[in-house]
């Protein structure tokens, strides 16, 4: 292996911009999707300001939207809809697909399962230059003259085909789809070289009974994706042809401002088809790292094995094979089918099953251990909290009948906010309080860590419990005001409370962010295994090396869960210990 | 007002932190001299506690939104099936409650109870079979019960029976940026034919006047149904996706540009007897109440008072399609079948509108109208 001999001269480009090494590159994804996430909050809090106290000028407004966006300070229509897609677009695919997945993913991989790098490290680099450039591509269309995208994260045809229909559907909408494109590239360069490594990779002994479960749910993950980005990556091209090349694959039968247009034959159910082929496994790439970086938390801190780590392994194989066949829940009312919607239906409800699975595992490994409550752990539970409450109104929204009503409705907002939005930061947020440490060799300060779970849980019941009511009676998403309609006057109330909240629950991530990012630099030295863990990640030093391992790579002799064993003196076995003589394996 | 709003919590924020942080520090004092981040047994104590409590807050939380918030919710349905619905969304919405109450206690219980000490052991409890199988058959049989049902209830609402399509009255819901109209089939119950491509002056659908269905199709812009009887709507739009959402009557549906898509109820009760719902009266007494205390602001500020509101069924938009999506509504006005029947009538045809304001009608004769099958667009999607 030349990378024992490996201290080739590192120049700062080498070593911190086009990095080939995972750890570089993970920490690379970890501070871009933070700072995307900071973006996409920050642009929920003014549509959440204009729903609370609709159409009232804003100083801030003024200086951060313009006198183009907001007029005397007084939010645009159309704006309003901008900031909403971009919001979207922005956390579901920059902050919880790459920012998530690739931090971690890159991290922990070749770490877990004893690998030096990632199977491919200029690919691994090539897939973080190109997501940096998708970011760049979409931060630069909210400063497009006519507005960013507008027509929701989902992009739906004909309006996001039609600048006559909408102004962000001009420029805005290109820049979307370009940067996208580009997303896609670099997720799927990431994927393959994720599944690649797992099978490839794996150092003597680690069968693949003996994966940390995070490695499970990054491998199933990027199986997923490279399902099923591809098909947003054609739905997209298609998209693209029908708006510069006068194409019909979506579009037919348009009548606009005065005028008919040429298409003719399309269909946008087609587009809602192909989006959500990826649009709903898309949710499971986003859930699924955040399980996996959870179990394992979950058991190393609660000085237990993770309960049913089969189970939990089948349950996420059954979460991602339904995942691809469910993408019709979202399109009950689309005008497709109603038998269609039966099927997806009973796919739908199947899922609850899996994932009840996996809940119920959490709370029993809780159960008669011995807890240790750090932040990562706090925030762990609070996923496994919000993960429940967020899915059980699943049944609801997954029933074609009752989603009738509900349909794009708050009720629907509330639902995967909890389940998919503030679960997968809280998976984002355990593991970078937990794997801290191993990134940048110093501890994150717990107090702080603290007081930022304790607020960030309150606030983020406060954000979306309330709005499972305002949903129920009957208020639709994505209105600008609702004072269009007096039905609605008795729910303002409600979303001030709403937007108080929001505003709260933000301004604490300051204390996060500051915490961060003054660790980094000043933070107290971390030990090689601060939470006295079993996996590979933690017999590495704490100084990165390139291969990661200074001398042969550790052989694996155990699976990963062995915490509290009896007839061992410590509380924590590592994967590294041989099996004593006489000693059993105790679990399945 | 609003930014010195802002300002007062931001600083109000910053105080908060600096005292958390503080009690933070305060439990470490007489702590074991770790200061390695790393939580210790008070941590632990505190953290545990906090969950405990944690888990009061949802649920004080949960009773608080109940009694305060539960009115809000939509009221009686004023259609047949919206009692199938609500009563599936009763079931649905006991089981979540007690699954969520249940699962949250577990969780944040065992948090508090099993928080770490100096000297716990923990148990080493790695699987067992017979809770896995617990845990997925419950869920097996009670979803399976929750799909029956909700199919049962699907199937019923989206495929109208034969007999019951005799005796429908059918009506178009055209939609596009932002309004709605709707176009009444007539005696005939055949909507005459329509495309984009014949819009022209008042032909706001673009029907085609030629076609010998067409003749009887009346158009209004404001929705009257009489009550008892079934209505199937047929919707269309003429530019972007748009969803006809009538939340009384636990009805929606999308308005797709180039095909036909179609939603059928039975409304229940007339707006007038809705106006005299007991909720409805309560909610709209409420409503007034704060459209008073608005208006008092807005005349203050010399702008004009709110109107007062009565209670009207609603259609609105609920799929994104622009800038005034926000206000894309028509009113709903469930008469009795009289009543109906004298509104209906009164009204002229499309024909006789067409007549009046132009010469005569042209004949369409090159262009084929082209409406899809939302079925068949489906099979070839399928394909």
């Amino acid at each position: 292996m030349s990378h024992e001999h490996g201290h080739h001269k590192e120049t700062f480009i080498t070593k911190y911009i086009f990095s080939l090494d995972h750890k570089m590159i993970a920490k690379q994804y970890l501070i871009s999707g933070l700072l995307m996430g900071i973006v996409g909050v920050v642009l929920s809090l003014f549509f959440r300001m204009q729903i609370a106290w609709p159409e009232e000028s804003f100083e801030i407004f003024k200086i951060f939207l313009g006198d183009n966006f907001a007029p005397d300070g007084v939010m645009r229509n159309d704006i309003y809809l901008a900031l909403v897609t971009i919001h979207g677009t922005i956390m579901v695919f920059f902050v919880l697909t790459a920012g998530l997945s690739g931090t971690f993913s890159n991290l922990l991989i070749p770490l877990q399962i004893g690998a030096r790098d990632m199977a491919s490290g200029f690919m691994n680099m090539l897939s973080f230059w190109l997501f940096f450039v998708s970011c760049i591509i979409m931060i630069s269309s909210l400063f497009v003259e006519s507005g960013p995208a507008s027509a929701g994260w989902t992009i739906y045809p004909p309006l996001s085909a039609l600048p006559q229909a909408i102004p962000g559907s001009g420029l805005g909408m290109t820049l979307w789809l370009v940067s996208m494109a580009i997303f896609i590239a670099s997720s799927l360069m990431g994927s393959l070289n994720y599944v690649v490594t797992v099978i490839n990779m794996r150092t003597k002994g680690m069968t693949m009974t003996r994966l940390p479960l995070t490695v499970w749910t990054f491998f199933l993950t990027a199986i997923i994706g490279i399902v099923s980005f591809p098909v947003l990556f054609s739905a997209a091209l298609l998209l693209i042809f029908d708006r510069s090349f006068g194409t019909s694959f979506f579009l037919s039968d348009i009548f606009i401002q005065g005028e008919v247009l040429h298409y003719q034959g399309g269909s946008p159910v087609l587009f809602e088809h192909l989006f959500w082929f990826l649009g709903h496994p898309e949710v499971y790439i986003v859930i699924l790292p955040a399980m996996g970086l959870v179990s394992e938390i979950i058991a190393t801190s609660s000085r237990k094995p993770i309960f049913g780590y089969r189970a939990m392994i089948a349950s996420v194989i059954a979460i991602a094979f339904l995942s691809t066949i469910v993408w019709g829940h979202h399109m009950f009312v689309s005008g497709m089918n109603p038998f269609l919607g039966s099927v997806f239906t009973f796919t739908t409800l199947l899922i609850a099953i899996p994932s009840a699975v996996k809940a119920f595992n959490w709370i029993t490994t809780l159960w008669k251990g011995n807890l240790q409550l750090n932040p990562a752990m706090l925030f762990s539970i609070g996923f496994v909290s919000t993960f429940i409450t967020g899915g059980l109104t699943g049944i609801i929204l997954g029933d074609s009948t009752l989603d009738i009503n509900v349909h794009d409705t708050y009720f629907v907002v509330a639902h995967f906010h909890l389940v998919m939005g503030i679960s997968a930061l809280y998976g984002f947020f355990a593991g970078v309080y937990h794997w801290f440490p191993k990134m940048f060799g110093r501890m994150l300060n717990k107090n702080l860590g603290y007081v930022h779970f304790w607020v960030t849980a309150i606030c983020a019941y406060g954000v979306f419990f309330p709005m499972h009511f305002i949903g129920m009676a009957g208020l639709p998403r994505r209105y600008y005001t609702n004072s269009a309609f007096p039905l609605f006057d008795e729910l303002a109330d409600v979303n001030v409370l709403i937007t108080i909240f929001a505003i709260v629950g933000a301004a604490f991530q300051i204390v996060f962010f500051w915490n961060f990012f003054y660790s980094i630099f000043y933070g107290k030295k971390a030990t090689q295994n601060p939470w006295r863990s079993t996996t590979l990640e933690w017999t590495t030093p704490v100084e990165h090396i390139h291969g990661n391992w200074p001398g042969e790579i550790p052989e694996v002799h155990r699976w990963p869960y062995d915490y509290s064993k009896p007839g061992h003196d410590e509380d924590f076995v590592t994967q590294i210990t041989p099996m004593k003589e006489g000693e059993e394996v105790l679990h399945h | 007002m609003t930014s010195f709003l802002v300002f007062i919590i931001l600083v109000l924020i910053g105080i908060a932190v600096w005292q958390l942080t503080k009690i933070f520090d305060l439990t470490q004092i007489g702590g074991s001299s770790d200061n390695d981040e790393i939580a210790n047994d008070r941590d632990n104590s505190v953290n545990g506690y906090l969950m405990f409590a944690f888990v009061g807050f949802i649920y004080v939380f949960t009773i608080y939104s109940l009694y305060a918030w539960s009115d809000l919710v939509l009221g009686t349905p004023a259609s047949e099936h919206g009692k199938d619905v609500d009563n599936l969304m009763a079931i649905s919405m006991a089981l979540i409650f007690f699954v969520q109450t249940i699962t949250q206690f577990l969780l944040h219980y065992f948090a508090f109870k099993y928080r770490g000490k100096e000297g716990q052991k923990a148990l080493y409890f790695a699987d067992n079979n017979k809770l896995e199988a617990i845990w997925t058959i419950i869920p097996v049989i009670v979803l399976a019960g929750l799909i029956m049902y909700g199919l049962y209830t699907w199937n019923n609402i989206m495929f109208v029976d034969k007999e019951d399509e005799q005796d429908a009255i059918i009506v178009e819901l055209y939609a596009k940026q932002f309004g709605w109209e709707a176009r009444y089939a007539g005696d005939d119950k055949t909507l005459g034919k329509a495309n984009v491509r014949l819009i022209e002056g008042i032909n706001t659908l673009g029907v085609d006047l030629a076609d010998p269905a067409a003749q009887d199709d009346k158009v209004v812009t404001e929705l009257h149904l009489p009550v008892g009887k079934k209505v199937i709507f047929k919707m269309r739009s003429q530019d972007v996706l748009h969803s006809a959402y009538m939340p009384h009557f636990r009805a929606q549906m999308n308005c797709v540009p180039g095909m036909v898509t179609q939603f059928a109820f039975t409304p229940t009760v007339t707006t007038a007897d809705m106006r005299n719902d007991e909720a409805i009266v309560d909610k709209v007494a409420k409503i007034n109440k704060i459209r008073v205390n608005n208006s008092k602001k807005i005349v203050a500020n010399g702008g004009t008072a709110l109107d007062s509101y009565t209670f009207d069924y609603l259609l609105l938009c609920n799929k994104i399609c622009g800038a005034s999506h926000y206000n894309m509504q028509m009113k709903i006005v469930v008469d009795t079948p009289e009543d109906f029947k004298a509104w209906l009538d009164e009204k002229p045809t499309l024909a006789q509108q067409w007549k009046e304001a132009n010469a005569p009608a042209p004949v369409a004769t090159e262009v084929v109208p082209v409406i899809v099958d939302s079925t068949k667009v489906v099979a070839q999607v399928i394909k």
